[in-house]
């Protein structure tokens, strides 16, 4: 239990230290932004509770905010993963039979459920954050293609996280 | 009772969804005066529009009336000419005493935080209110314009850079002095801008210099840009132009608050002139 809550703490500062220091600087082409630090609330254990979740994405929202300088832009886009991760985990996984508080890692959940689970989480968390920034009509294909590719970015940089701490313990 | 309670804690995620986001979303309208504008727009988008037609049909059923009021100025005016009066007093020689005093100071600092890669970007420097910064003063770097100052702190402050949507400076031609102001382009590159609303008189050519103009915060002939292109999008009676803009926001390091000394003078006389109309 301690184990987690620690593993949970390091990846907070880490997630948050790169976001700000590292990944705010990279751009492609003015269009494709990595926001890799909600891989925090995808890593969060199965079995956290429901007001712990959103209460722990709300503050990794407004940490974030903090150094972007945006009140409740990411916050208001954290929230909103969180509920979407609580739907696709509640129709994807059987709540039963978990030893020792598995977290949906790659490593645990294999590729293929991972892949989908990350991407569907990208997709719904940049889509309301780049279209809440911009808050226009006016500019929904620039913003499209802005959210598409930026997704593309962050998935993939979460596959390669993913594999680069990959234990071999397999989910029978 | 019971079941409104076994309903709720059935369903705890949905409410707990509704709670958190409701409050980020209070945050981010509350803190972000961009949102707050185009909420109050949109809204009046549709009522100026309709007041528009409706203004129209009433116009045109009283343009005897209109007519009739505006002959009777002409000739008021015309009696006002200069031609139609005999000059009799020759002109006054006007002598200026020209002792110089300083307009514009200026405060250097360093730039600790700055993005250029967001559709709403922000400068922090280690200038606060400490130092003399206010709310609402110019700044420029060595190569030209670079924002306005928008939250003041005791030892920082916050500077709505150019690139910014909201951003829109007061600009002009160098040459032929045509005003018009500077807006960042919408495709969010930092190395662009629009200059709108120039007169259709201008002759702008490609190369030519943007400064700022004297209606702005900063120095009148402070430098904005290069004219790059002339075919944008015209905006009716007003020619647009796309500029090439001189500081390269990626790369800026020292920046000066532009502190105008008579600014207050300024804006107390024109609110005083508001409060008159």
């Amino acid at each position: 239990m301690s184990r987690t809550i620690l593993t949970n703490l390091f990846r907070f500062a880490i997630l948050v230290f790169m976001q700000v220091f590292l990944l705010k600087n990279i751009t492609l082409y003015n269009l494709s932004t990595p926001y890799l630090y909600i891989m925090f609330i995808l890593l969060l254990p199965f079995e956290i509770p429901n007001i712990m979740l959103f209460a722990l994405s709300f503050l990794l929202g407004l940490t974030i905010d903090a150094f972007y300088d945006t009140p409740g832009l990411h916050a208001a886009s954290c929230v909103l993963l969180a509920f979407v991760r609580i739907l696709f985990i509640s129709i994807t996984v059987q709540k039963d039979g978990f030893d020792n508080e598995p977290e949906p890692t790659l490593s645990v959940m294999g590729l293929r459920w991972f892949f989908t689970y990350a991407l569907i989480l990208t997709l719904a968390h940049h889509f309301f954050l780049f279209n809440l920034e911009v808050f226009r009509l006016s500019e929904i294909p620039y913003t499209l293609s802005r959210f598409v590719l930026s997704s593309i970015f962050t998935v993939f940089l979460m596959l390669l996280s993913g594999f680069l701490f990959y234990r071999r313990k397999e989910r029978k | 009772m019971r079941n409104l309670l076994i309903f709720i804690t059935k369903y705890n995620a949905f409410f707990l969804f509704l709670i958190f986001e409701i409050s980020s979303l209070v945050i981010y309208i509350k803190y972000n005066s961009f949102q707050k504008a185009t909420f109050i727009s949109s809204t009046s988008k549709i009522t100026g529009s309709l007041y528009t037609q409706v203004n129209g049909l009433s116009s045109y059923l009283a343009l005897r009336e209109v007519n009739d009021s505006l002959a009777s100025e002409n000739a008021r005016l015309r009696n006002q000419l200069k031609t139609s009066f005999y000059v009799d007093t020759i002109a006054k020689r006007k002598v200026d005493d020209t002792i110089y005093k300083q307009q514009y100071t200026f405060i250097e600092a360093k730039v600790i935080n700055n993005s250029v890669n967001r559709s709403n970007n922000y400068i922090t420097i280690n200038r606060g209110s400490k130092q003399g910064v206010a709310k609402g003063m110019g700044v420029i770097c060595s190569s030209g314009l670079v924002g306005k100052v928008v939250f003041v702190g005791e030892h920082l402050s916050v500077v709505q850079s150019l690139l910014h949507k909201d951003s829109r400076f007061s600009a002009m031609l160098a040459k032929n002095k045509e005003i018009g102001y500077i807006e960042w382009s919408d495709d969010l590159d930092p190395h662009k801008g629009f200059l709108k609303d120039v007169s259709n008189n201008a002759q702008p050519t490609i190369g030519e210099g943007v400064v700022t103009s004297q209606y702005s915060l900063f120095p009148a002939g402070i430098p904005i840009g290069k004219v790059s292109n002339l075919h944008t999008k015209a905006g009716g009676f007003a020619l647009n132009m796309e500029v090439k803009l001189a500081v390269n926001f990626s790369k800026l390091q020292y920046v000066d608050v532009v502190i105008n000394k008579l600014a207050q003078e300024q804006a107390g006389l024109e609110a005083q002139q508001k409060k008159d109309e």
